[in-house]
């Protein structure tokens, strides 16, 4: 059943992923003594789809529910309501056992590329781990030509396989990360802010490695991020959240060139850009979220080629 | 005439003694700010931007921290040969500071205004009630409202972009010649960053501060900066008014950082440039141009020799650079290839 599952393509014009009113709430529950936790959700009411091949970007203030939603959408965490479809399937509350062939199509790439490695692994078997974890790993020599030439994939020297992760830069630890999300082919990565704790000087390699994967491997990606210049480079289309919902949806030109949420404009208004003439004649835009909360009952509604606003 | 900078840096040198050898954190830096200027300070993480800057101040640990040699000339006086207790009196007095974590430079447990008041008391000898007038002017001034009430209040009941502010108003509670702003705005969002850098501004034209903002964010530099100053390898690479450096940079870091960044390209336009290889390893003992090795116009000399700060050829006054190739000649050839 797993191996039919990477293999299979999806019907033409369906999605990869789709999310239907999906709910992340926090606290809440009735304490002990009386009274109950305060309950804040951190994501409301979130629906999407990302089609195969494709890169929705993930943008908002922090807090405002993006990673929740990434942890979600793997079934890192349950969601409180709401359905996620992987190709189709309903994968909402699988068991672990039930989960696992999915497991393998969709990956996860964190914002720090230190926590996610494990300081005593050679960074080769880390790569080569879910491998292992699947069944399959193959012969000795087997496993180690596949980890060498994920090393190959992005750009590493296969030589550094025995290596620790303290000997490396942000930029190569990220890499790392980067090739155990790869090994088992996926369909699907999350990436979590992944550029973001890098060097100025390493962030474009791996935006350019994230490309040239995709192009090769037909990837898609959930990209986070909080660098609009960044998204606007990657992304096909981009949401924009805001306290747990999304304000805002559609073609990057759209939301770049025509955004309609007060909210979007404000965070577009606000991106430094390095010209000195321009940023001396910006003018951003200023938003007060506490005053603009979206209510409950506001909707997304269509106002171009799609491209929806949250309204009401 | 020409005024004395109020800060002149001469030479400074600092290097920090580990177990696993020594790390040469910042190497000659020389440089200097005239009254009322804002310079940015760039360049990526370990560079040396926040140890230089710690060190002009006596606010790196000694041992492992050692300034191997310097002067750091401030209105006059060398800081590096004041006594532990002179510096004392001098730092948030004379020289403010504003640290990128205000949850870690505020203290959990003490009112904001037991906060902001401590430097006043302790500089100026305020009473309380002396010291709580000026507190609620300050969170004023920084754009707290209902300053009397917020006053009272803990740290954690601010939001980040609220605690920044406060931390902004511990640095010009004195009244500082010099405000020292290390990442004070990088874990913020950026409808939050806008805003203090706003009131940064807002401050420098009604109190006329001299600033140095210390970022690896190009772009906060572009919109807040006089004049700019980029760091690699603990060494001080290109530098100038701003204009110039980002409009006709003339070092190769320089250049890579600005061509690797996005300019509002779409999705399907080219690759984006990337500077190749990785951050310096700085237990090596610095020789040569730190940058050579990532360098594609680099130079067999620029692998042996360190390169000085000088001016660049055909620039504007004050624009400076540490190399031995010509990039605009090097960019020339390359842009000249079919
Ligand atoms: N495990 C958790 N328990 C309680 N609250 C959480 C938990 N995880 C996240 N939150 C809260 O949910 C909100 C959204 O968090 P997150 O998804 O991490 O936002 P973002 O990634 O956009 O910064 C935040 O207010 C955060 O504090
Ligand atoms: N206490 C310390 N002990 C050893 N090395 C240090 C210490 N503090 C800073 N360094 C080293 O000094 C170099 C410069 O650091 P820093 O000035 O903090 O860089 P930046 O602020 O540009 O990111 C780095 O390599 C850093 O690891
Ligand atoms: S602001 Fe809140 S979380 Fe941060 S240090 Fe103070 S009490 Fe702790
Ligand atoms: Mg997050
Ligand atoms: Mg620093």
């Amino acid at each position: 059943m797993s191996d039919t599952l990477s293999t299979t393509a999806p019907q033409a014009g369906s999605p990869l992923v789709s999310v239907r009113g999906l709910s992340k709430h926090y606290g809440g529950e009735r304490r002990l003594l009386g009274g109950s936790a305060p309950l804040l959700k951190a994501v409301n009411d979130v629906s999407f789809e990302i089609a195969p091949g494709e890169t929705l970007g993930l943008v908002g203030e922090s807090g405002s529910g993006k990673s929740t939603t990434g942890r979600i959408l793997l079934q890192l965490e349950t969601p409180t309501a709401g359905n996620i479809a992987f190709r189709g399937q309903d994968i909402t509350g699988l068991s672990k056992h039930a989960l696992k062939p999915y497991r393998r199509d969709m990956q996860i790439i964190f914002q720090d590329p230190y926590a996610s490695l494990s300081p005593r692994m050679q960074v080769g078997e880390f790569v080569g781990e879910p491998f292992d974890v699947h069944g399959l790993s193959g012969s000795r020599s087997e496993r180690q030509d596949r980890v060498a030439s994920l090393f190959r994939k992005v750009g590493l020297d296969p030589s550094f396989m025995k290596r620790y992760p303290h000997e490396f830069s942000g930029g190569q630890r990220q890499r790392v990360n980067i090739a155990r999300a790869i090994a088992l082919n996926p369909a699907f990565i999350v990436a979590d802010e992944p550029i973001t704790a890098l060097d100025v000087s390493i962030q474009a390699q791996i935006v350019n490695l994230f490309q040239d994967l995709q192009d090769e491997l037909g990837l898609t990606y959930l990209f986070i991020a909080h660098d609009l210049s960044m998204i606007r480079y990657l992304c096909h289309r981009v949401a924009v959240m805001l306290r747990g919902r999304i304000v805002e949806i559609g073609p990057c030109e759209a939301i770049f060139d025509n955004p309609q949420h007060a909210y979007t404009r404000a965070l577009l208004s606000a991106i430094p850009v390095p010209d000195p003439d321009i940023e001396r004649s910006r003018r951003p835009l200023s938003f007060d979220v506490n005053a603009n909360l979206p209510s409950e009952e506001a909707v997304l509604r269509p106002v171009g080629d799609r491209h929806f606003v949250l309204e009401g | 005439m020409t005024k004395a900078p109020l800060l002149e840096i001469r030479n400074l040198t600092v290097a920090f003694d580990t177990p696993s050898g020594t790390v040469h954190a910042v190497n000659d830096v020389s440089y200097s700010i005239e009254e009322g200027e804002t310079l940015g300070i760039v360049g990526e993480s370990g560079s040396g931007k926040s140890v230089h800057a710690l060190s002009m101040v006596g606010l790196i640990a000694t041992p492992p921290g050692r300034i191997v040699r310097g002067e750091v000339i401030f209105n006059g006086r060398n800081l590096l040969a004041l006594s532990q207790r002179e510096l004392f009196d001098l730092r948030g007095r004379e020289i403010g500071f504003v640290f990128q974590d205000p949850m870690t430079s505020l203290n959990p447990v003490l009112t904001i205004e037991r906060q902001i008041a401590e430097p006043l008391r302790r500089h100026f000898g305020m009473s309380a009630s002396q010291a709580r007038i000026r507190v609620i002017e300050l969170l004023e001034l920084v754009g707290i409202p209902d300053a009397e009430q917020r006053a009272r209040q803990y740290p954690h009941e601010f939001s980040g972009g609220m605690r920044q502010r406060v931390m902004i108003a511990i640095g010009i509670s004195c009244n500082p010649k010099l405000l020292i702003a290390d990442e004070a705005t990088t874990a913020l969002d950026v409808t939050v960053q806008a805003q203090i850098l706003d009131l940064v501004r807002e401050l420098k034209r009604k109190i006329g501060t001299t600033v140095i903002w210390i970022t690896h964010d190009m772009g906060v530099v572009a919109g807040l900066a006089d004049t700019v100053q980029v760091m690699y390898g603990g060494r001080i690479m290109e530098s100038g008014p701003v204009r110039s450096v980002f409009y006709d940079p003339r070092g190769a870091y320089t250049w890579g950082l600005l061509k690797s960044l996005p300019h509002g390209e779409r999705r399907g336009t080219n690759r984006l440039y990337q500077i190749p290889g990785n951050p310096p390893d700085l237990t090596q003992e610095p020789v040569g141009d730190p940058f050579a090795p990532r360098n594609p116009f680099a130079t067999d000399r620029c692998r042996v020799e360190t390169p000085p700060l000088v001016n660049a050829p055909d620039s504007v006054p004050g624009h400076k650079v540490a190399a031995w190739y010509d990039l605009r000649a090097e960019i020339q050839r390359m842009e000249g290839r079919p």
